[in-house]
């Protein structure tokens, strides 16, 4: 019997990278799988097709989660797919914007946080309404998190330091439910915002900085989220766990 | 599922707990695992028994981790039954000491220190010789690391806070050779050292310390181990992971 088999799951920002791996990796375990896109359908589409086509369960579903209109929307169809009960959320939905404070703007700022920050919030706040207990919410922070390492990250870092927080928070009013809540830190994913490519000015260094020497891939990240994701990881909860080859170590 | 099929793991203070746990389920994903005791040869031949019945491969070694000698001895005898090779290191041999500041004397400190701390130097020190590339370093620190919740255990938490300085510093110098090093902090286990009854003075207070509103059980942190054993965890080093049912949440 497959890990997750029997549960449902929904990942937001699944069209590509970090969330389309996370999607697949679910689904291979056996869990139903919603998959929200923002802008890429067909990508989303495609990643829908690929699992079903390897005998998974995934549909996709459109969402922007900086529009609280959306996010009902998003819900009630997650209701009707999934029948009204969910296991496991991931929060993977997100921006990522270079801006130095010298140049900062509230636009900016308001694009990222809104996204990153009050769209996992919505998310989260209708999903916690469905998930049953012993279940899981994940969210995608970052390892910038931590430490910022380049400058022009400020805004980004700080929106993905609040997930960090709400991971800690959430944890506490969910935990006698025995729904869990932990957040992911990736550091450099080989993925379309970050590629491992000699025509990024940053890839050179991200593979220098972490102790592996190496680029990661985003199915590295899916097997830590289906980990947590699992029934082995119930005593894990409120936890940021950091996967970036050692760049903060 | 047998995630490790063909690798070899050594597992220190497993004679009971949570390295019994542990060893259990690293020869139940299919590792043939060295077992360490001192004192506990009976148990760990039960725990061997039981690994044994249930397919797996199993060997007791005995050794105090706090002696260079006997760990030098573990590794000559591990050569001769074991083989020379290693994939997984399981440093979790500890001690555990409830005395506050104004108590303890450096007997106390040095008793602590020689087990916890400069035996697992000494037992990665002697492995990393024989750990092939892209092996795995887990060592068990505790949640007490980064919050001490209750007088007495500030030693004891700084034998721990050291250990989750080991991991970094070394996930550092292995990182090249695609060796990863981590370190468990698990909060309330029930466990001999910590058991989970009415006679024990603290478990109604840490079961409510907890987001959880429970003590964990040693095959939860088993779990997380043995994920972080696997090929799935490879992007992850230099990271110390709280697995305390909320309770640093």
């Amino acid at each position: 019997m497959a890990a997750l088999d029997g549960k449902t799951a929904l990942v937001t920002g699944a069209s590509r990278g970090i969330g389309a791996a996370i999607a697949r990796q679910l689904a291979s375990d056996g869990a139903e799988v919603v998959m929200t896109y923002a802008g890429s359908a067909a990508k989303a589409e495609q990643v829908a097709n690929d699992i079903n086509a390897e005998g998974g369960a995934a549909s996709v579903a459109h969402a922007d989660v900086s529009s609280p209109d959306s996010v009902s929307r998003l819900l009630e169809l997650v209701d009707r797919t999934l029948g009204g009960g969910l296991d496991i959320l991931v929060n993977n939905a997100g921006v990522a914007e270079h801006s130095a404070i010298q140049q900062g703007e509230l636009d900016e700022y308001d694009r990222i946080f809104r996204v990153n920050v009050r769209g996992t919030f919505d998310v989260t706040r209708h999903a916690v309404q469905r998930l049953r207990d012993q279940g899981r919410i994940i969210t995608i922070g970052s390892c910038l998190a931590l430490r910022a390492v380049f400058p022009t990250m400020g805004v980004y870092s700080a929106s993905k330091a609040a997930l960090a927080g709400f991971t800690r928070g959430w944890a506490q009013d969910l935990g006698p439910r025995g729904i869990t809540v932990t957040c992911v830190q990736p550091g450099s994913i080989d993925t379309d915002l970050n590629p491992d490519t000699a025509d990024n000015e940053y890839a050179q260094v991200l593979r220098d900085l972490p102790a592996l020497k190496r680029y990661g891939k985003a199915e590295e990240i899916a097997q830590l989220v289906a980990f947590l994701a699992s029934s082995g990881s119930s005593y894990l909860t409120g936890q940021t766990v950091t996967a970036d080859g050692g760049l903060n170590a | 599922m047998s995630q490790l099929e063909g690798k070899k793991a050594l597992v220190t203070g497993a004679s009971r707990g949570i390295g019994a746990a542990i060893a259990r389920q690293l020869a139940a994903e299919g590792a043939a695992v060295a077992l360490t005791y001192i004192g506990g040869r009976s148990e760990t031949d039960g725990v061997v028994d039981q690994i044994r019945a249930a397919g797996g491969s199993g060997h007791a070694f005995e050794v105090d981790v706090s002696a260079p000698d006997s760990v030098a001895a573990l590794f000559d005898s591990m050569g001769d039954q074991f083989g020379e090779d290693l994939d997984i290191v399981i440093s979790n041999a500890g001690v555990q000491a409830n005395k506050p500041i104004t108590e303890c004397d450096l007997e106390d400190f040095d008793r602590l220190f020689n087990v916890n701390v400069r035996g697992t130097f000494e037992v990665v020190r002697h492995a990393v010789t024989r750990i092939r590339n892209n092996g795995r370093i887990i060592t068990v620190g505790a949640c007490l690391a980064d919050r001490t919740i209750v007088p007495g255990m500030g030693t004891y938490a700084g034998s721990k806070a050291a250990i989750a300085a080991f991991c970094r510093g070394w996930a550092q110098d292995l990182g090249p050779r695609g060796i990863t090093v981590n370190c468990v902090q698990p909060g309330p286990i029930d466990t001999d050292m910590n058991p989970d009854s009415e006679q024990n003075p603290i478990s109604r207070m840490l079961n409510e310390a907890t987001t959880l509103k429970r003590y964990g059980t040693s095959e939860e942190v088993a779990s997380l181990v043995t994920y972080l054993a696997s090929p799935g965890s490879q992007y992850i080093t230099g990271e110390v992971i709280n697995i305390d049912g909320g309770l640093n949440a």
